[in-house]
């Protein structure tokens, strides 16, 4: 396979598995500055939503101000929160961040989570994640919604904004409709990134599949659990195909493979390097999401260890060229699916 | 009743976010009277982005400068409508509220950080996982404003819709607070959470909360509203109440009736704090803060403004009337809903004869009439009148302290810092430094008692 020539994508989780996640800023920051120092693309953090721990969209907008570079992808539960919270909350983390927000896609099958919200009973994981593809639908439209200049404060007309350049979305799902438009104007990105996180093949039963079409309808960035570099260079061929089929560019997506890692000496983050290395030449995919067993050991020996070794072996930056995470990530910033409609009344 | 027994009532402060409403400047001359940070001088002149998230952090600031209890956010679900259309005259465009507060934890070290967040279209597992979250996040700082939305135009943005009456908000918003404390009170001790099952007229719900008491124990709950529902909420559930400001008698009113309903809550005078939202105008001499507070009145009531003003008096359509003409003679169409996601007009003909007859007297034009008529009471004049007025209000048992309202984004509370505070200080009615380090603190509020676990 033609070794890819451009750079490799590099992304860590910030959730430990094993210990009951921090309420407290502090151990965040850390982690986060580390992640910084390290040129990540971006870090992700889990919302265990029924689960213990605080909100992660939250977490990320106490990250934002303190970092300046860092990707921020907050996990959020399309399943118990309203759409349109949805859309807000991660357009005000790309605002407050300056464009660096992202949010994987969840959706929850669990009798405890719709217990705790009390609204309605669980669902299959066909439902939920049919419900997340509209949710994510409308969030996009959302952000959309405000054309990026909106805002023309015209003081010859009194005009803060040019109504013409605000969109109702007008949206029905199956079980929600929005009007719109937002009311957070288009964030920093245009779209802050979509994050879908899949297991290695599409057809591992009813949950998967579903996952699968969100990621091929949806996602910048489709994070794939794999065990071997073939299982992932076929999922990264297969996603290419499925978003091809919905009228995408396939350019336009990232496959990273998310591989747990556990880096009980410094040597074996030359290891780590080495197979992503070895890995990467395979075609296995653009890039890596790293889950630490434990970020407060492991990421020190990544930032360390690994990412001198890759930068060494010319296969990841020195620095960060661009402020946003779509420049780290090599994504163009989209245009507003509202605008061309206008120029054409035009 | 004398100002000088007894040690002086300490004044609370509190900044509100300018953002979106009608007395937000956003287009001010260049001799404006504050000075956006950055501003091209060929550019248009207008002041500081209501949504970069340097303008909130300029604010937030200068308010933890001035050792202020809290910064205020407001909240937008639906954008206003006129006429059909999406309202263009007034900012527009703002953040989530509880995002942009974590992000402000980072920036500040003491500043409570209150939200308006809507207990109509949100759920108490939720909210109060954000809340608590936020309030850890913050080290102790988190507040929130409890509101209740009921209109079907606003519930358009949501599953739940905005089918509720006035009476049922009320009530549903009583049993989502009482739900999240009971979420929060589930996380009482250092031990295994305790499972919460409610099963209430609103909600039913059950199961462990994940996140552990924050160190305010429950953040703090401000309530707006002046009406009497929303004054019987306060005083059962509140500890700041976030009113309107009607001069010194309808005040000290106010606050009499507010203070006496809490005894029946068992909870004492100084357990709700009172502050009404006020905005306020300096100058180097009074006939200097009268003209600022002139020309910021017509920077607020443009010709455009002053006519949608009407029409939303009128409920008709006038734009063809010249803003500088008079008053239509024609009466208002008491059923005519031109504007939407505002407060309703109870009786648009009363408004309107007054208008008129007031017009008539003065020779006053549209504009003139809406610039007069539309005007909330402020405070105007040098620093000294101004901070002697804020702490004859305090002092005179009409408030506690104040929200105070600047009309520029993001620097119109610089003044007021810089001139006004170290007068208040002078007087030994204001902290020179924070004693502590949570909003309760700030506001001599106690932390809510811990529930007796039973085992």
């Amino acid at each position: 396979m033609p070794v890819p020539h451009h750079p490799l994508r590099l992304a860590v989780a910030l959730d430990a598995p094993q210990a009951p996640p921090p309420s407290d800023a502090a151990p965040y920051l850390a982690l986060a500055r580390l992640a910084e120092r390290g040129t990540l693309d971006f870090v992700t953090l889990g919302d265990r939503f029924g689960g213990p721990g605080p909100d992660a969209l939250s977490v990320l907008a106490r990250v934002a101000p303190t970092t300046e570079r860092l990707g921020l992808v907050a996990t959020v539960t399309t399943t118990h929160t309203e759409p349109f919270h949805v859309s807000t909350g991660v357009a005000t983390l790309d605002w407050v961040s300056r464009g660096r927000a992202g949010w994987t896609v969840a959706a929850s099958t669990s009798e405890a989570e719709a217990a705790l919200v009390g609204r309605r009973p669980a669902a299959p994981a066909a439902e939920v994640w049919s419900e997340a593809d509209e949710v994510a639908d409308v969030v996009g439209r959302l952000w959309d919604s405000w054309e990026d200049d909106a805002e023309i404060r015209d003081r010859a007309t009194g005009r803060f904004v040019d109504r013409d350049r605000l969109h109702y979305v007008d949206f029905t799902a199956h079980t929600f409709t929005v009007r719109g438009p937002s009311i957070v104007p288009r964030p920093p990105q245009g779209r802050p990134v979509t994050v879908v996180e899949v297991a290695d093949a599409p057809d591992a039963g009813h949950a998967e599949r579903a996952r699968w079409a969100v990621a091929a309808a949806r996602a910048d960035v489709v994070l794939v659990r794999a065990e071997d570099p073939g299982t992932a260079g076929a999922a990264r061929a297969a996603l290419h195909d499925r978003a091809r089929a919905h009228g995408r560019d396939p350019g336009a997506l990232r496959v990273l493979a998310s591989l747990p890692v556990e880096l009980e000496s410094p040597a074996d983050a030359v290891g780590l390097a080495d197979l992503l290395g070895d890995w990467f030449a395979q075609g296995a995919a653009d890039g890596f999401h790293l889950r630490p067993a434990d970020p407060a050991r492991d990421l020190p020996r990544i930032v360390e260890g690994t990412v001198p070794t890759l930068r060494e072996r010319g296969l990841f930056r020195h620095s960060y060229e661009g402020t946003t995470l779509r420049d780290h990530l090599g994504l163009p910033r989209p245009a507003s699916i509202y605008a061309p409609a206008r120029e054409a009344v035009r | 009743m004398s100002p000088t027994a007894g040690p002086r009532k300490q004044i609370h402060l509190a900044a509100h976010f300018p953002g979106v409403n009608n007395t937000t400047v956003w287009a001010a001359p260049p001799a404006g009277p504050t000075t956006a940070p950055g501003r091209d001088a060929a550019r248009p002149p207008s002041f500081g982005s209501q949504i970069d998230f340097a303008s909130f952090e300029h604010l937030a600031r200068t308010a933890e400068r001035g050792l202020f209890d809290f910064f205020f956010l407001a909240e937008g679900l639906r954008l206003r409508e006129h006429k059909g259309r999406i309202h263009d005259l007034d900012v527009l465009g703002r953040p989530e509220s509880l995002t942009v507060l974590a992000a402000l934890a980072a920036v500040t070290e003491r500043l409570g950080l209150a939200g308006t967040v809507s207990a109509t279209f949100n759920e108490p597992y939720e909210l109060a996982r954000r809340l608590a979250s936020l309030d850890h996040l913050s080290g102790g700082r988190a507040a929130w404003n409890v509101v209740t939305t009921s209109d079907a135009f606003t519930g358009e943005n949501f599953r739940r819709g905005g089918f509720l009456d006035r009476a049922d908000r009320y009530t549903r918003a009583a049993e989502f607070l009482a739900t999240a404390r009971e979420f929060w009170d589930s996380r009482a001790d250092a031990g295994e959470p305790l499972p919460v099952d409610h099963r209430g007229a609103h909600f039913t719900v059950r199961g462990e909360f994940g996140v552990p008491r924050g160190p305010q124990g429950h953040p703090v709950i401000i309530q707006a509203g002046d009406s009497s529902e929303g004054r019987e909420f306060a005083a059962s559930a509140a500890d700041v109440i976030f009113t309107r400001h009607s001069g010194l008698e309808a005040g000290r009113a106010f606050y009499a009736d507010v203070k006496r309903r809490l005894p029946a809550y068992g909870r004492r005078p100084a357990d709700l704090k009172i502050m009404p939202g006020v905005t306020y105008v300096l100058g180097d001499t009074p006939a200097e803060a009268q003209e600022h507070a002139a020309e910021i009145r017509r920077q607020q009531v443009s010709p455009q403004t002053a006519l949608l003003t009407l029409e939303q008096v009128w409920g008709v359509d006038l734009s063809s009337y010249d803003p500088d003409g008079p008053l239509p003679d024609i009466d208002p169409d008491p059923h005519g809903e031109l504007a939407q996601g505002r407060v309703r007009i109870a009786d648009p003909r009363a408004v309107a004869d007054r208008w008129r007859a007031l017009s008539r007297a003065k020779g006053l034009s549209i504009r003139e009439t809406v610039i007069e008529t539309t005007g909330r009471q402020s405070f105007i004049g040098t620093p000294q009148d101004v901070a002697r007025e804020l702490e004859a209000f305090v002092q005179g048992d009409a408030a506690d302290g104040f929200i105070l309202v600047p009309h520029l984004t993001p620097g119109g509370l610089d003044p007021f810092v810089e001139r006004v505070v170290p007068l208040l200080q002078e007087r030994g009615a204001y902290r020179t430094e924070y004693t502590g380090t949570t909003l309760r603190s700030h506001l001599g509020l106690p932390d809510p008692a811990r529930p007796v676990r039973k085992d």
